[in-house]
């Protein structure tokens, strides 16, 4: 028999279209799929009787000839999207129990759309962090482990459940979400595709807001193609979100020609990091190969200020983060401590000592001290005038070409706790990723080979804002040369 | 160099309304110190005349028409709420 979940979402639509298969036995295969993998501890909340009655819904429109992309297509949600009546914490204590009475724009999209909810997937707390080990629910395991080990490794972060879902077929796609990094990162960790749209492409009402300048929504899929078929479906203007740009939708999957004939793209010098190892420089240069040998012309460019992406990310995400996260107060909603014959203050205090874990309160303290009076200028405000510079140098070298070409992530998957002990260690997961995230522009990251031990490395391709088309018509280049065909061994299901 | 010692740590935890337990204070200032100094290095960058840049995209705020388009939902507003009294949301004694 067929396993239904291997199908990507290209493939179930047009199995679903033809009658060849249904929504709820695409539904049922994953339910199953999702039982047998609690180990990866990628859902939080499953949604099974949500899921199948979405199918059903789902079912009878295609049968009424009523069949838009992502119809009767199993997802898993990051649980930054608030979902109406269904769980939703963003991984924190803080937010215990909580239960939306409104539905985020981007899942109202999908769920407008015909795609059916699985369930809620883990992330680091607030979309903090690049391993997924800083989860109030505990940390995801990555589906891959090193060729002949069984140690297992950080799925990335923070969107670790979604990557870690759709690489153990246990969802078809997953929203994610990227501030500096958090659906790239991931999807080079899992040899899943991870697709962030411009600044304001997908609304952010009802996301849980981490850095709000920065904060972009955005599928992981097992294909360029599947990836393109579901941020169509996920984008389009919202009057509920201010920085929501009204730009017509283009239909991404008609960008996969397969044609760079005549593309420049450009290979930033400053990426080419003395720490980085050889096998992911040696990707980087095969890389760049496949693009020359499909027609593309392939120059040097330079971003001066790459080196202060991290910093100045560093100082205007905790500085956001710290305002954002300043609405958790115990009253409304979520966890409420109160000392014994506590005043309001107390309450306040003991409450968000409690409920934040251990990188929240970091970043809270750092924001809270680079906004306070006396440093306002001297960090805030210098580090927004540098990022206005990194964004200027992406606008330069957009000038003479069409597309960047980068590694995703400077290391393949660490192990557990490897790294949590040292803050800036990994912060430095991000450095690839951050500046496209700094200027607002769209970037992927494309599973192009595996590293020395076995595990997956992704390439990133950035293209100008709005600019999706491009990039999706370079990363289909880059997936048919690359021709990662690899998979992990289904190790959780033993 | 910068330097966080356990004293501006409480200070900021104060303003940020976070308790943090007196055996906190000296790990997260080691920290914050070591992250303040490694963001130093944005001192070397010549930012004069540099306008700060807030958002990636223009932000021209959206009119909308000054009418009610919301309300009536008490029940969902105190949906979640911790404590809720007579359809407010309920907090220990503020005054004395």
């Amino acid at each position: 028999m067929t396993d239904l979940t291997k199908f990507t979402i290209a493939e179930a639509r047009d199995g679903l279209r033809k009658g060849d298969i249904t929504s709820r036995e695409l539904t049922e295969a994953h339910i199953a799929a999702i039982e047998a993998a609690d180990v990866l501890n990628a859902y939080i909340v499953k949604t099974p009787e949500k899921a199948l009655a979405m199918a059903d819904a789902a079912d009878a429109r295609v049968k009424a000839g009523d069949a838009p992309a992502m119809a009767g297509i199993p997802i898993g949600i990051k649980d930054l999207f608030a979902t109406e009546g269904v769980r939703t914490t963003a991984c924190s204590h803080i937010l215990d129990g909580f239960e939306p009475a409104y539905e985020s724009t981007v899942t109202q999209n999908l769920w407008d759309a015909g795609a059916v909810m699985l369930g809620k997937l883990n992330m680091d707390e607030f979309a903090m962090g690049s391993s997924n080990e800083n989860s109030y629910y505990g940390p995801v395991k990555n589906p891959w482990r090193a060729e002949g080990s069984n140690e297992h490794f950080v799925p990335g972060g923070s969107s670790g459940g979604s990557v870690a879902s759709v690489a153990a077929y246990t969802a078809m796609g997953a929203t994610a979400s990227d501030t500096g990094g958090s659906i790239r990162q991931p999807a080079s960790f899992t040899g899943t595709v991870g697709v962030k749209p411009t600044y304001g492409r997908c609304s952010r009402y009802g996301m849980v807001a981490f850095a709000s300048s920065l904060d972009q929504a955005g599928p992981v899929t097992r294909t360029v193609r599947d990836a393109a078929i579901m941020l169509e479906a996920m984008t389009g203007y919202d009057p509920k979100d201010s920085t929501s740009i009204n730009r017509e939708v283009p239909n991404f999957e008609a960008a996969l020609t397969g044609d760079i004939r005549g593309k420049t793209i450009g290979i930033p010098k400053e990426y080419r990091l003395d720490e980085t190892p050889e096998d992911i420089l040696k990707l980087w240069d095969q890389g760049i190969g496949w693009l020359k040998d499909a027609g593309a012309n392939v120059v040097d460019v330079s971003l001066p200020h790459t080196k202060y992406a991290l910093p100045t990310y560093y100082i205007v995400a905790p500085a956001e983060a710290s305002s954002n996260l300043a609405r958790y107060d115990g009253v409304r909603y979520g966890l409420r401590d109160v000392p014994q014959g506590g005043n309001l203050t107390d309450m306040y205090e003991t409450t968000r000592g409690h409920g934040f874990g251990d990188e929240v309160k970091r970043r809270v303290l750092m924001g809270t001290y680079v906004l306070s009076a006396g440093y306002y200028d001297a960090y805030y405000l210098k580090a927004q005038r540098v990022r206005q510079l990194i964004a200027k140098d992406f606008r330069d070298a957009f000038e003479s070409v069409d597309a960047l070409l980068t590694p995703t992530a400077p290391s393949a998957a660490f192990a557990f706790g490897s790294k949590s002990n040292d803050p800036i260690a990994m912060y430095l997961n991000d450095v690839f990723t951050v500046p496209a995230s700094l200027a607002g522009l769209p970037g992927a990251s494309v599973p192009a080979g595996l590293s020395a031990d076995g595990l997956p490395l992704g390439l990133q391709v950035l293209t100008p804002a709005f600019d999706e088309m491009t990039l999706f018509t370079i990363c289909g280049v880059l997936e048919e040369a690359a021709a990662f065909t690899a998979k992990p061994d289904a190790w959780w299901t033993a | 160099m910068s330097n966080i010692n356990e004293d501006t740590v409480a200070r900021i935890a104060r303003l940020a309304r976070l308790k943090l337990e007196p055996e906190q204070l000296a790990p997260m200032a080691t920290e914050l110190t070591s992250i303040l100094d490694w963001v130093e290095q944005l001192g070397e960058v010549d930012t004069d005349g540099i306008e700060p840049m807030a958002s990636p995209v223009d932000a021209k705020l959206v009119w909308r028409d000054d009418a009610v388009s919301d309300g009536n939902i008490q029940d969902k507003v105190l949906k979640n709420a911790p404590r809720r009294e007579y359809g407010f949301f309920a907090v220990p004694k503020v005054i004395e």
